[in-house]
């Protein structure tokens, strides 16, 4: 491929294999660990769902009672297959025991190797199966009734009650978007659990439920359906149950995932060891049953100057695109994130995020990049931000971009009215009808700003990338090398949820999943 | 449906600027110009566009229309509207709450400092609660500031300490107190259901419980709070939208060198 805006592919070899150093590195840490949340998921994936009479989830109850003895290194799925084949309960009768009884599942004998491996790879079978009729029936969905053309059009919900939010996801469906990302309620992010049921009280956003995903999918079947159009429905992998959402969402036929390997670490302030075991298996999840994860990169951009620290922004992507390529996703899925956050007073800015976008769309050819809205510079005046919006749009459109998160007038003010939605898809359509080809059309000259641009966003993600994997990504994120944020490797939350794995762990899934569909 | 190109309307009132009669202006003084728009949740159509002008003559609008309107999904109607208003305002007689310090600059600032108080001031900062929006605690300390205004961490006579977001009171306390600062900033950008307003005050009566109200100055800001809200919730100030870290600064200043006044009088 020749780059229309210069950029030697040389280069971007040397820093794509900086970053696949960072993360190979940084997945012979993950391969000794699992997480109380990994477990969770591994319960979740066997089938156990519902919550003790206190409320208290029960893969939490599992796992918790597990870790309390300080066997957890030996994994969830040893105790319940030997507890299942002794007893001969299932799992979610096992779990129920648990919480009702206090049934202590480490009492149970072993079972021989031979049973025992029958028993577990016929509920891992059963697990991958129901993921995969999900796929299937996206797949088969898209081929009968047909999709968006990219960039898809990808519109928020965030009302708190998810029966409101099926009723403004489906508008802005009838009114063109593709993709219904469901806003988490403030917080949940920390939480070390996964609420249980439907809900209808959330603040700024709706608790990601196993129950609330089932609704908002079904409602948006229904409507494709009626559209003739795939509909696609997002959430937010990511915080202290990164994987367990995974999961849910992989049972419940999610599309796409904000699935970041930083963001928790540097914005959350979760324990690095914590948030780089999850990421791996609920990458390994989303990889599986066909999603598409959403990388965070824009966040750097509302701390950090968007001109200043884009090669930040280049360095996360490469790094964020090595570790999922680790979990077995495919190109094809990784959306990979960047944002529209220059300066409106910056001159040219225009023409500078053009060259980012353009070169982000070169690096990662096959990728649906994920493209962000205007959030910093959005100030309350409805009129301007409709116009920041639209030269969002513009640039969607000239560089190709995968997903293009809708810009509101109305950012910064409220969470998005009904006809706030109306009025960004109609703006974005509008523009990427009337400028469908123009990056087939235009060229860019030598010495020219676009051109300059991207080459120096590459060299200096070159540096930044040769630094990290000097140092290790752990020690860079200690020194705050990476995005200004400095983090302790024993420090933030969740790091009493790390294990080290023991010699009878086993998880199945990881092989099997990244075996393929 | 519109009102035409040209306004044809009949301008046959008072165009005298009275400052305790004010009206929105459009292009003419008391005209009472007014654009808005909103949804109904009704099917479009002509009773949905009556509905819309009913409900602009309640709001007090004269001569209301419907220019556009567009049913976003079933039973749904988008408007957009102008009309005149008929309410005034006495504009003479309006009184509203401000920090009440004179501005200054990032170096007036610092200079002001070393002259009346002799050692920096140390300023600890957070989006606190549930929270996790940090743009706003950014715009304000961050060393590169927002919009050309300076950040706290830039001030030579601040020590600034930006926490980030998601920080629970009581680790904002708990960090206050192990830095001693001075004054407290805190930032509160979601507010949906008034989320905001219990976590202010459940700092204000965990500093009250620990006996640190009176020793640090209290500030809070975000894009939907003001310095009456502030005040009502028993901070020291309270900045909203269009403030920057000069504003915040100065007041920060101006208030400790006062309160060391009041001490030594």
């Amino acid at each position: 491929m020749k780059s229309k805006i210069g950029l030697d592919f040389n280069k971007v070899a040397r820093a794509r294999n900086f970053a696949s150093s960072i993360a190979n590195d940084v997945n012979s840490f993950v391969s000794g660990f699992t997480t109380t949340a990994v477990e969770r998921t591994l319960c979740r994936l066997t089938g156990i769902d519902g919550v003790d009479a206190i409320g208290v989830p029960l893969p939490n109850v599992v796992v918790d009672s597990l870790k309390s003895k300080g066997v957890l290194g030996d994994g969830v799925l040893y105790y319940l297959t030997n507890a299942s084949i002794a007893s001969g309960k299932s799992f979610q009768e096992i779990a129920e025991e648990i919480a009702e009884k206090g049934l202590d599942i480490t009492r149970f004998p072993a079972a021989e190797r031979g049973i025992f491996e029958a028993k577990l790879s016929e509920l891992v079978a059963e697990s991958l199966g129901r993921i995969s009729a999900n796929r299937n029936k996206r797949e088969k969905f898209i081929s009968e009734h047909g999709e968006g053309e990219k960039p898809y059009l990808y519109v928020i919900v965030a009302t708190g009650n998810i029966y409101e939010d099926v009723i403004q996801a489906q508008a802005a469906a009838r009114q063109g978007a593709d993709v219904i990302a469901v806003i988490r309620t403030t917080g949940q992010s920390l939480l070390d659990y996964v609420p249980y049921g439907a809900t209808t009280e959330g603040f700024g956003g709706t608790f990601a439920t196993q129950e609330n995903f089932r609704i908002m999918r079904a409602a948006l079947d229904e409507t494709g359906r009626e559209l003739n159009r795939y509909i696609r429905l997002c959430n937010y992998c990511s915080g202290l149950c990164m994987p367990e959402i995974a999961a849910m969402g992989a049972l419940e036929g999610l599309d796409v995932m904000l699935n970041d390997a930083l963001y928790g670490i540097l914005f959350r302030d979760i324990n690095m060891q914590r948030t780089l075991v999850d990421q791996y298996f609920s990458r390994i999840i989303n990889g599986f049953a066909g999603i598409i994860i959403n990388t965070g990169e824009d966040n750097y951009l509302t701390t950090a100057d968007a001109f200043e620290e884009a090669h930040t922004v280049l360095a996360s992507d490469l790094i964020n695109e090595q570790l999922a390529l680790l979990a077995g996703i495919p190109e094809e899925q990784m959306g990979l994130g960047h944002a529209f956050e220059m300066d409106p007073e910056l001159e040219n800015g225009f023409l500078y995020e053009l060259a980012q976008a353009l070169m982000t769309r070169e690096i990662f050819p096959n990728s649906p990049l994920k493209y962000m809205p205007p959030t910093k510079f959005m100030t309350g005046n409805i009129f301007k931000g409709h116009i920041q919006d639209a030269l969002f749009n513009m640039i969607g459109i000239w560089t190709r971009q995968g997903i293009q998160l809708l810009g509101m007038p109305t950012e910064a003010i409220h969470t998005p009215f009904m006809s706030d939605r109306y009025l960004s898809i109609e703006n974005a359509k509008y523009i990427f009808s009337n400028m469908r080809s123009i990056g087939d059309e235009v060229e860019f000259k030598e010495g020219g700003i676009v051109k300059e641009r991207a080459t120096k966003v590459l060299n200096e993600s070159i540096l930044l990338l040769e630094e990290i994997q000097k140092e290790g990504l752990f020690n860079s994120l200690e020194k705050g090398i990476f995005g200004n944020v400095k983090r302790s490797r024993n420090g933030g939350k969740g790091l009493d949820g790390v294990v080290k794995k023991e010699n009878n762990y086993i998880n199945p899934f990881i092989e099997k999943m990244k075996g393929g569909k | 449906m519109s009102g035409g190109l040209y306004s044809m309307q009949s301008k046959e009132f008072d165009k005298t600027l009275d400052m305790t009669k004010i009206k929105p202006y459009g292009d003419t003084i008391n005209d009472g110009k007014v654009q808005l728009s909103f949804t109904l949740p009704v099917p479009a159509g002509e009773e949905a566009t009556e509905s819309a002008k009913i409900l602009l003559k309640k709001m007090g609008l004269e001569n209301p229309q419907v220019v556009f309107f567009k049913e976003l999904t079933p039973g749904y109607t988008f408007f957009n509207c102008y009309g005149s208003l008929t309410h005034t305002v006495d504009y003479s007689s309006v009184y509203v709450p401000k920090v009440e310090s004179n501005k200054m600059d990032m170096h007036e600032t610092d200079e002001y400092i070393r002259a009346n108080v002799g050692r920096k001031i140390v300023v600890v900062g957070a989006s606190t609660g549930t929270d996790a929006h940090t743009v706003g605690i950014d715009a304000i300390m961050n060393m590169k500031g927002y919009a050309g205004h300076y950040g706290l961490e830039r001030y030579e006579m601040i020590e600034a300490y930006n926490l980030g977001s998601q920080v629970l009171n009581e680790d904002f306390i708990a960090k206050a107190i192990e830095l001693n600062a001075d004054a407290l900033l805190v930032s509160q950008t979601v507010t949906q259901k008034d989320v905001h307003i219990k976590n202010m005050v459940e700092l204000v009566e965990l500093l009250e419980a620990e006996g640190l109200r009176d020793k640090v100055i209290l500030i809070c800001g975000g894009p939907r709070i003001n310095h009456e809200l502030a005040k009502e919730l028993g901070y020291d100030a309270g900045f909203g939208m269009n403030s920057y870290a000069d504003d915040v600064a100065s007041f920060v200043a101006q208030e400790f060198v006062r309160r060391n006044e009041v001490k030594t009088l």
